[in-house]
C-alpha cells in the first residue's frame, strides 16, 4: 500500500481518532442522533471506532415529537442493530404548552430542541456529546472547533474559544460544564453522500425522490406526514397534492422543506447536490432568524 | 459580476451532468490538501478564498444573494461583491470588518480536496492562526503589491516556518492595483527572499495573482501577467506534496489511544498510526516499558488488513499478553522514540495570564499526558525582528525557548521529526485553559538514547523471594542529628528479623558514587538525586533500603519521594534541635563551620528545611538511639 490515503480516509480516519479521545478523556460521554443522514455517518463511524466492542456511549435523540415518521422507524432499528442504549428525550414543558412549529415558529426551536437538549444533558449528567455538525453548512459553524466548550449553563463563548492544535483536543473542564464534540467538522455534504454510498449506511427513505402528500404554507412546500395532527394545529385541512418530492435535510416536518425531484438512487441524489445551486440549510426556518447570525445566536443559547 | 467570471471553473460540471457514477469514482481517489491563507490585514486573504470557493462553485445561489445584499450594506467594495463577508462568519468580524477566528472552507478541484483555513492576521489573534496552522501542509502568504513585505507578513511567515509548513506560496495579490508591473512583483519577490532566507525557510513558491478580479488563480499566465511563467495558484496547490506522504515512510508509531476489551479473549490497542506503517507479523515494542512482542493482528470493521499505515486509525492486537495502556507508544522494535523528562521547547503563549515558571502544567502529547514545568525562558523571539530577547516569563502571543520538565519520561521525538511526539499543549490545572502550544527540540539528558530494557525477573520477583516489601527508610536530619546511628540500629533489628537490608551512609556514598560533588546548593541536589537513584535500583532488587543523609531541601525529598512506589517511600525525620547536635558535635564540624573553615554548613550558613508530613518523627533529646530504633520498627511493621 504505497498510495497516499483518499481524502475520505483521512477523514474517516480523523473521526475516529476524535471519537476515542472523547472516550478515552471525558467521564459520561453521549452522541446525539438525529436520524439524518449525518447522523447515520456518525453512528456508523461510532460502529467502526470500536469494533469490535459496541460503541460505549449511548444515543440520545431529543425528540419534538414532530419528526416524520419514518424517522422515529429508523431510529429504533439503527440503536438495537448497533447494540446501543437509545435514550429520547421531550421537554415536558413543550408537550405541556402544545408547542408547535405552526403557531410559536422559533418558539417551537427553542422549547424543544434547545431547551430540550439542555435539559437531557442536566438529567443524565453527559460532559461530552457528540454532534454531526459540519464546518461546511453555516458560517458559524465554519469557525467552532471540534471540541467546543461549554458553560455550565451550555454557552458557547466564539470569541474566546480554546486553541485547538494539531489533533491534540483538551477535553479538560470543571463539573457541570460540558463538550460538544463535531467528528465530522472537516466534511463536506458530498463527503457526507459519497461516504454513505461507499459504506452502504442505510439512511432514512426520504431522502430519496418518491410521490408524497405535499401541501404549500407560507411560501414552502412542504409534506403532509401526519394529516390528523396537521388538521389540529392548521385549524384546516391543507390543499394536499402529490408530487415527486425528497428532502436535503431531515428536521421537524413542518420546518423541513420538500424540494421536487426525481431522484430516487443515491447516485442521483448526490447528483442533484451537485448541480444544485442552493445551499443546504436553505430549506430550513431556522437560519433566517435574527439576520445573518441566527445561527450563532442560537448556538450562544444552548443549541447544538 | 460576469467580467469577473474567469475560465469555466474546473470543468467538472459536465462529468456531473453526464455520469455521475464516473464523476464520483473519480471524486473518491482523490487526496486532500490543507492550506491556510494568511497576510497583513486587508491583503485580501478572505477575498481569496471567496474568489476560490466561487470559481469552484462551492457558493450557492442564496448565499450570493445573501451575499450581495450584505456587501450593499456592510460590504466593503461599494457595489461590487465583497468575497470577505462570505467567510467572516461571527457577528463580530462582519461588524468590525476584521477576521477573528480562524475559519474552515471546503472545496474540489478535479485533483484535490481542499480544506482552507482563514487566519486573522492582527498580532492579538496569533493564537488562532496557530490553530489554523497546526494542521496543515501548505500556507499562501499574501502581499498586498501595493504595500509589498510588511511587518505582518514576516510574523506570519516566520510562524507559519515555525510550525513546520514546508509549503510556502508568497501570493502578490492586487496585482490589478499596481498596472500588472512585473517589476513591482520582481521587487517583493527579491525582498521576501532576502528575509525568507533570514528565518531558515528554504524555498517557496512565488506567484502575482489578483484574488479580487481572478488572474492566475485557477490558470497561468492571465492575459494581464504574459511576463509570469509560473503555475496558476490552484495548479500548484493541486500537484504540491503533501506532508502526510513523508510520515508514511518513516519508522511505525502509534500512540495508543484506547485499549478495547470486548471480552476476555480480545484486547486491542487502537490509536491513529502517527508514522510508518505496520503488518501483522511486525516485532513491536511498547514505550516506555521497553516490552517486545509481534503484531497478530490488524483489526478494523471492514475486516483484518494485511497492512496499515500513518494516518490511519487502526486497531492492534499482539501475540503476546504485555502490559500496554492510554499514553503507551507502539512503535517498531528496532528503531523505538527516545523516552526523557527534560526537554528543550519553543512555546507559544496562547493566554492572557503569563506563563508561570516553575509551576505545574498538564502536558498532553500524543495520548501522553503528564504535570510539566517550564523554566525561565533562555529568550523570547521578537517576531518581528526575529531578535532574540532576555525574558522573565511568557505573554499572550509570545514564543520563546525553554526548558520544559515532566513528572515522568514521555516518549518523544523532535517536532522537526514527528509532529505527534514533538508537539504538545500545555494545560492550566486550575481554569482548563490551553495555554500554550509547544515544539519539544531534543531531550537535555544525555541518557537520551538509553532505552529501558523490559527484563523478566520482575520487581514483584524480586521482592517474593525476600518475602518482604522494599521501602525507602529516608532519615533526614541535621549533621550529628544521629541519623547514622539510628539507621544503624533499625538496620540490626530488621537483620535479626530475616529482612534483606542495605543502609546507604552519606558519609560513605562521599567516598565513591559521589567523591566528584561539592558541597555547593546544586551539588547537593545532584547528591540527592543519586542516592534516589540507588535507593530506587534497590528497591526493584526487593531491598529494604536505609538511607542517612542530611538532605536539607524539601524539592530534593520529594523528588526522590515521587521516584519510588506508592507508600514505599518512609521519610523519618530525625529531630534534634540545632543547638543539641552543635553540642555533640561528633565530627567536630559545627566547630569548623563556626570557624569559617566550611563553607555551605547546613544550620549555620545553609538552611535546613524540616519535614511538612513526615511519615515518622523521633526527638532524639527525648529518645535514646535503641529507643528510637525500637519505635520506628514499631511504626513500619503494620506496613507489611
Amino acid at each position: 500500500m504505497t498510495a497516499s490515503l483518499t481524502h475520505i480516509q483521512r477523514l474517516e480516519a480523523e473521526a475516529i481518532h476524535i471519537m476515542r479521545e472523547v472516550v478515552a478523556e471525558a467521564e459520561k460521554p453521549v452522541m446525539l442522533y438525529s436520524v439524518g443522514k449525518d447522523s447515520a455517518v456518525m453512528l456508523h463511524l461510532a460502529k467502526k471506532a470500536f469494533y469490535p466492542s459496541p460503541p460505549p456511549f449511548p444515543l440520545l435523540h431529543v425528540d419534538t415529537t414532530w419528526k416524520f415518521r419514518d424517522m422515529y422507524e429508523l431510529r429504533e432499528r439503527s440503536a438495537r442493530e448497533a447494540g446501543m442504549e437509545l435514550l429520547v428525550y421531550q421537554n415536558p414543558e413543550a408537550a405541556e404548552r402544545g408547542i408547535n412549529p405552526f403557531d410559536h415558529g422559533p418558539l417551537h426551536t427553542d422549547m424543544w430542541k434547545t431547551e430540550g437538549l439542555k435539559q437531557a444533558l442536566d438529567k443524565y449528567g453527559f460532559d461530552a456529546a457528540f454532534g454531526g455538525a459540519r464546518r461546511d453548512e453555516e458560517k458559524s459553524r465554519a469557525k467552532e472547533r471540534v471540541f467546543s466548550f461549554r458553560t455550565a449553563s451550555h454557552g458557547w463563548d466564539p470569541k474566546n474559544q480554546r486553541p485547538e492544535l494539531w489533533n491534540l483536543y483538551n477535553a479538560r473542564k470543571k463539573k457541570g460544564e460540558s463538550i460538544r464534540v463535531f467528528p465530522i467538522s472537516n466534511w463536506t455534504e458530498l463527503d457526507v453522500w459519497q461516504y454513505i454510498q461507499l459504506e452502504n449506511i442505510e439512511i432514512v427513505p426520504l431522502y430519496f425522490a418518491a410521490p408524497r402528500p405535499t401541501f404549500e404554507w407560507e411560501g414552502g412546500l412542504f409534506m403532509a406526514d401526519d394529516i390528523d395532527r396537521l388538521e389540529d394545529v392548521l385549524g384546516e385541512v391543507p390543499e394536499i397534492t402529490t408530487r415527486s418530492v425528497r428532502f436535503r435535510t431531515l428536521g421537524c416536518f413542518p420546518l423541513t422543506g420538500a424540494v421536487e425531484s426525481e431522484a430516487a438512487t443515491l447516485s442521483e441524489v448526490i447528483q442533484e447536490t451537485l448541480l444544485t445551486t442552493t445551499s443546504e440549510r436553505q430549506g430550513r426556518v431556522i437560519d433566517k432568524d435574527a439576520g445573518g447570525a441566527g445561527m450563532e445566536k442560537k448556538k450562544q443559547e444552548g443549541y447544538f | 459580476m460576469t467580467e469577473q467570471k474567469t475560465e469555466a471553473a474546473y470543468k467538472t460540471d459536465a462529468l456531473i451532468a453526464e455520469d455521475i457514477d464516473a464523476y464520483l469514482e473519480t471524486h473518491q481517489h482523490k487526496t486532500m490538501l490543507r492550506f491556510i491563507t494568511c497576510g497583513s490585514v486587508d491583503d485580501g486573504k478572505s477575498t481569496l478564498i471567496g474568489r476560490l470557493l466561487y470559481d469552484s462553485k462551492m457558493i450557492f445561489e442564496d448565499q450570493l444573494e445573501a451575499l450581495s445584499n450584505d456587501s450593499k450594506t456592510v460590504g466593503t467594495q461599494g457595489q461590487e461583491i465583497d468575497f470577505a463577508l462570505l467567510v467572516d462568519g461571527l457577528a463580530a468580524e462582519r461588524e468590525q470588518g476584521i477576521t477573528i477566528d480562524v475559519a474552515y472552507r471546503f472545496f474540489n478541484t478535479e485533483k484535490r480536496k481542499f480544506i482552507v483555513a482563514d487566519c486573522p492576521g492582527h498580532e492579538q489573534y496569533t493564537r488562532n492562526m496557530v490553530t489554523g496552522a497546526s494542521t496543515a501542509d501548505l500556507a499562501v502568504i499574501l502581499v498586498d503589491a501595493r504595500k509589498g513585505v510588511l511587518v505582518q507578513t514576516r510574523r506570519h511567515s516566520y510562524l507559519c516556518h515555525l510550525i513546520g509548513i514546508r509549503n510556502i506560496v508568497l501570493a502578490v495579490n492586487k496585482m490589478d492595483l499596481v498596472g500588472y508591473d512585473q517589476s513591482t512583483f520582481d521587487q517583493i519577490v527579491a525582498d521576501y527572499a532576502a528575509f525568507a532566507q533570514d528565518i531558515g525557510i528554504e524555498s517557496f513558491t512565488a506567484m502575482p495573482i489578483s484574488g479580487f478580479k481572478g488572474d492566475n488563480i485557477t490558470s497561468a499566465p492571465s492575459a494581464n501577467t504574459p511576463w509570469y511563467d509560473g503555475p496558476s495558484l490552484v495548479e500548484h496547490l493541486e500537484s504540491v506534496e503533501v506532508l502526510s506522504d513523508e510520515a508514511a515512510a518513516k519508522p511505525f508509531r502509534m500512540p495508543v489511544q484506547w485499549v478495547n476489551r470486548p471480552n476476555l479473549d480480545f484486547r486491542g490497542f487502537s490509536g491513529l498510526i502517527a508514522t510508518g506503517s505496520v503488518k501483522p507479523g511486525d516485532a513491536v515494542r511498547v514505550l516506555p516499558s521497553g516490552k517486545t512482542s509481534t503484531v497478530k493482528s490488524i483489526v478494523t470493521f471492514d475486516g483484518e488488513l494485511d497492512e496499515a499505515v500513518a494516518g490511519q486509525s487502526v486497531t492492534i492486537t499482539l501475540n503476546d499478553e504485555i502490559d500496554c495502556s492510554r499514553g503507551d507508544v507502539l512503535c517498531v522494535a528496532d528503531d523505538p522514540p527516545e523516552t526523557a523528562d527534560q526537554f528543550e521547547a519553543t512555546l507559544v503563549w496562547l493566554n492572557d495570564e503569563d506563563m508561570h515558571v516553575g509551576r505545574s502544567y498538564w502536558l498532553k502529547i500524543g495520548t501522553q499526558t503528564v504535570s510539566a514545568t517550564v523554566q525561565q525562558p533562555k529568550y523570547r523571539i521578537d517576531v518581528n525582528t526575529m531578535d532574540e530577547l532576555a525574558a522573565k516569563t511568557l505573554s499572550l502571543n509570545d514564543i520563546g525557548v525553554a526548558e520544559v520538565y515532566s513528572d515522568k519520561p514521555l516518549v518523544f521525538e523532535p517536532y522537526a521529526d514527528n509532529r505527534t511526539l514533538g508537539g504538545f499543549i500545555l494545560v492550566d490545572k486550575i481554569t482548563n485553559a490551553t495555554v500554550a502550544a509547544g515544539m519539544l527540540n531534543f531531550s537535555l539528558r544525555r541518557s537520551q538514547n538509553v532505552h529501558w530494557q523490559a527484563t523478566d525477573i520482575t520487581r514483584e520477583h524480586h521482592a517474593q523471594m525476600k518475602n518482604q516489601t522494599p521501602r525507602v527508610l529516608w532519615f533526614t536530619g541535621l549533621s550529628g542529628s544521629g541519623k547514622s546511628t539510628i539507621a544503624n540500629e533499625v538496620e540490626k533489628k530488621l537483620a535479626l528479623m530475616n529482612r534483606h537490608t542495605f543502609l546507604l551512609d552519606g558519609d560513605n556514598v562521599r567516598h565513591g558514587l559521589n567523591k566528584d560533588l561539592g558541597f555547593t546548593e546544586a551539588d547537593r541536589i545532584e547528591n540527592i538525586r543519586r542516592i534516589g537513584e540507588v535507593a530506587k535500583l534497590m528497591t526493584d532488587a526487593g531491598l529494604i533500603v536505609l538511607t542517612a543523609f542530611i538532605s536539607p531541601f524539601r524539592a530534593e525529598r520529594q523528588m526522590v519521594r515521587d521516584m519510588m512506589g506508592e507508600a514505599e517511600f518512609i521519610e523519618i525525620f530525625v529531630d534534634t534541635p540545632l543547638e543539641v547536635a552543635e553540642e555533640r558535635d561528633v565530627k567536630g564540624l559545627y566547630k569548623k563551620a563556626r570557624e569559617g573553615k566550611l563553607k555551605n554548613f547546613t544550620g549555620i550558613d545553609s538552611p535546613y528545611e524540616p519535614p511538612e508530613n513526615p511519615e515518622i518523627t523521633v526527638n532524639t533529646v527525648e529518645m535514646t538511639p535503641a529507643e528510637a530504633a525500637s519505635y520506628i520498627i514499631d511504626q513500619i511493621l503494620p506496613l507489611k
